[in-house]
C-alpha cells in the first residue's frame, strides 16, 4: 500500500511531442503536439482506438524513435535513446523463441554486460508463479506465462518507469483479469510508474490512477479522467455502477471525437 | 534517428517468419521425428532386399562387372583399394573443406553486410544470381591454366560453387527483419553489434543452415568434378581412372564413398539445425 496519494512530483514529461511517419504514400501524421506528465510512483493508462499514436507516443518515451518536434524527459534527463531507468513491456510477450526462459530473462543483463541477478530473478519468478518453468521455451508456455516472463525480464533490471505498449491485448479475457490484478499488485509492491497503453476501456479505468484519452489522426489528447476508485481494486469492482459509469462517460467521449471528424483529414 | 529499427510505423508482421522456408527443408526423407521399432525394422529390411535383390538379379541374369558390378564386389574393391584410395579422400575433403570454409565465409559476411544496405544490395544481386546459377565446373579448365594441376583451382572452383549458395540463403534469413524484437534488444540498451549477434543472427539462424547444407553439397559436386577435369589426385580423377580401366567395382566404390560423404554432410547440418534452430518448428 505504498502508493496511497501517488506523488505529484512529475517523472517523466512530454512536451509537444509531434510525430510524422514518411511513408510511401506520403506521410503520416502520427502525433500531434502531445504533452502530458507521468507523475513519480503513478500508474498512468493511455487509452485510445487503433491508430490514434498511443503507441508512437510510448516508444517515444522509450527513447525507441525519434519525434519529429517536443520532446520527452525523465527527471533531468532527456530521452533521445533507450534509458537504463526505462523498461518496456512489449506486445504479445515479444520473447525469443531460441532461448529458454531463463535465458530470455536474463537478456538486458547480456545487453549491459551485467551479471544476471539471480536471486532477484528466482524471486520475482516465484512472484509470478514461473517457478519451474525455467527451461522450459516460449512456444511451450501460454500467452499469459509469456507475458508474465516478460515482465520478470523488464523487472530483474529494476528500472524505476515501466512502458507497457498493450500488453495483455492478446490475452483471453480471463488470463487477463489475472494479468491486470498481477500488475497492479506488483505495482503497488513495488511502487514503479508505469505507463500503460490500451484500447480497453474497462482495463484503462481498473489500473489507472489518471486515464489520458487521445482521439486518432493526429494523434491527440483528448481527456484526462483521474480515477480514484480505492485500491486495492478487485476484479468485480468492474460490474459496479460507478465503474460503468466511468466506462460510459469515457466511451461517449471517444465516440464523439470520432464522430466530429467524420472525413478524417490525413495530413 | 535508431540506426537498427529505423523510422518505421511500429507495426510488426508476425506473419513474415511463418511464412517463409527454413529448417523445415532439411526435414526430408523422415531423417526427423520418432520411429518405432517395428518401422525400424521394416525400414532395415527393404535395405536389405533392395541390396540383396541386386545382388541376386545380377547373379541370376549373368550381368558383366563392366556393366554393373554385384553390391559384393563393390565392397571387396571397397576394402582391397583402400589403401589406394584414402590418400584420394584426403585431398577431396582437404578441397572441399578448404574451400567450403573460405568460400562459405565470404558469403556469410557478405549477406550479413549486404542485407543492411537494401540499395547495395540491389546492385549485388544480379551478379550473385550469376554466380549460383552459372556452373563454377565450367570454370576450371581457366582455372588449371592459371593455378596448374595442384589443388589450388579446385579449391578456388569449390569457394565459387559453396560461397553463393552460403550467401543466398543466409540473406533470405537476415532479411526477416522482426521490428519488435529489434525494439526490444533496443530498450535494454543493445548496441548495433549485439543486435546482430543477440537477434538478428539467431533469427537468420535456420536459413543460415539451410545455406551450408547446400553450398556444401555444391562444394563436394564441383569438388568432384574440378577433380575430373584436370590433374592427377582426389576422387574424381580416380573415378576416370578407373572407368577408363573399366574398372567398375572400384569405380562403384568410389560412388559409395561419395555417397557418404554427401549424406554425412546432410547428417551433420540436420543435427546442427535440430541444435541451433529447433525452436522454429
Amino acid at each position: 500500500m505504498a502508493k496511497g496519494a501517488a506523488g505529484s512530483q512529475p517523472k517523466m514529461i512530454v512536451e509537444g511531442a509531434t510525430k510524422f511517419y514518411a511513408t510511401q504514400s506520403g506521410s503520416v501524421h502520427a502525433l500531434d503536439n502531445v504533452s502530458l506528465e507521468v507523475r513519480e510512483g503513478e500508474f498512468l493508462c493511455i487509452l485510445g482506438p487503433s491508430g490514434c499514436g498511443k503507441t508512437t507516443l510510448l516508444w517515444s518515451m522509450a527513447g525507441l524513435h525519434d519525434l519529429t518536434s517536443g520532446r520527452v524527459k525523465l527527471g533531468k534527463d532527456l530521452i533521445t535513446k533507450p534509458h537504463r531507468e526505462i523498461a518496456v513491456i512489449f506486445q504479445d510477450a515479444n520473447l525469443l523463441p531460441w532461448r529458454n526462459l531463463l535465458k530470455n530473462i536474463a537478456l538486458p543483463f547480456e545487453l549491459k554486460r551485467r551479471r544476471p541477478d539471480m536471486q532477484r530473478i528466482d524471486h520475482l519468478l516465484e512472484r509470478v508463479n514461473l517457478k519451474g518453468f525455467e527451461h522450459k521455451f516460449p512456444p511451450e508456455l501460454s500467452g499469459g506465462m509469456q507475458q508474465r516472463a516478460s515482465i520478470v525480464r523488464s523487472l530483474a533490471v529494476d528500472p524505476s518507469v515501466l512502458l507497457m505498449d498493450e500488453p495483455f491485448g492478446a490475452l483471453d479475457a480471463f488470463t487477463r483479469d489475472e494479468m491486470n490484478i498481477l500488475i497492479q499488485e506488483i505495482w503497488m509492491e513495488t511502487g514503479k510508474t508505469i505507463a500503460f497503453v490500451t484500447h480497453s476501456i474497462a482495463e484503462a479505468i481498473f489500473l489507472a490512477d489518471r486515464v489520458v484519452v487521445m482521439s486518432a489522426r493526429p494523434g491527440r489528447i483528448s481527456a484526462v479522467y483521474d480515477v480514484d476508485i480505492p485500491r486495492p481494486r478487485s476484479v468485480e469492482i468492474q460490474t459496479k455502477p460507478d465503474f460503468i459509469a466511468r466506462v460510459l462517460e469515457i466511451k461517449a467521449r471517444i465516440d464523439r471525437g470520432r464522430v466530429r471528424a467524420p472525413g478524417l483529414e490525413v495530413a | 534517428m535508431d540506426k537498427a529499427l529505423g523510422d518505421k510505423i511500429p507495426e510488426f508482421n508476425r506473419q513474415a517468419v511463418a511464412d517463409e522456408p527454413g529448417i523445415a527443408q532439411l526435414r526430408l526423407f523422415g531423417l526427423g521425428g520418432s520411429r518405432t521399432h517395428l518401422e525400424t525394422i521394416v525400414i532395415a529390411l527393404v535395405a536389405v532386399v533392395i541390396v540383396g535383390g541386386a545382388e541376386i538379379l545380377l547373379r541370376v541374369l549373368n550381368v558383366p562387372q563392366y556393366i554393373m558390378p554385384k553390391p559384393s564386389q563393390i565392397l571387396v574393391a571397397l576394402y582391397t583399394e583402400w589403401p589406394f584410395l584414402w590418400p584420394h579422400l584426403l585431398i577431396t575433403l582437404y578441397e572441399l573443406f578448404v574451400g567450403f570454409a573460405i568460400g562459405g565465409a565470404i558469403g556469410f559476411v557478405m549477406a550479413a553486410v549486404i542485407t543492411q544496405f537494401p540499395f547495395v544490395e540491389k546492385i549485388v544481386t544480379p551478379y550473385i544470381l550469376l554466380l549460383v546459377t552459372t556452373p563454377m565446373l565450367a570454370l576450371v579448365p581457366l582455372l588449371i591454366l592459371r593455378f596448374g594441376f595442384g589443388s589450388e583451382p579446385r579449391i578456388i572452383a569449390v569457394a565459387l560453387a559453396s560461397g553463393p549458395m552460403v550467401m543466398i540463403n543466409s540473406a533470405t534469413g537476415f532479411r526477416r527483419v522482426d521490428l519488435a524484437k529489434i525494439a526490444l534488444a533496443r530498450s535494454f540498451g543493445a548496441n548495433t553489434f549485439q543486435i546482430f549477434t543477440k537477434i538478428r543472427i539467431p533469427m537468420a539462424m535456420p536459413m543460415i543452415i539451410v545455406g551450408l547444407m547446400v553450398g556444401s553439397i555444391f562444394g563436394l559436386l564441383t569438388a568432384i568434378g574440378a577433380e575430373m577435369v584436370g590433374g592427377a589426385e582426389g576422387l574424381g580423377n580416380r573415378l576416370t581412372y578407373y572407368s577408363a580401366l573399366i574398372r567398375m567395382p572400384q569405380f562403384f566404390a568410389i560412388i559409395l564413398i561419395l555417397a557418404i560423404i554427401g549424406i554425412s554432410i546432410y547428417i551433420f547440418f540436420y543435427w546442427l539445425g535440430k541444435r541451433w534452430a529447433s525452436w522454429e518448428a
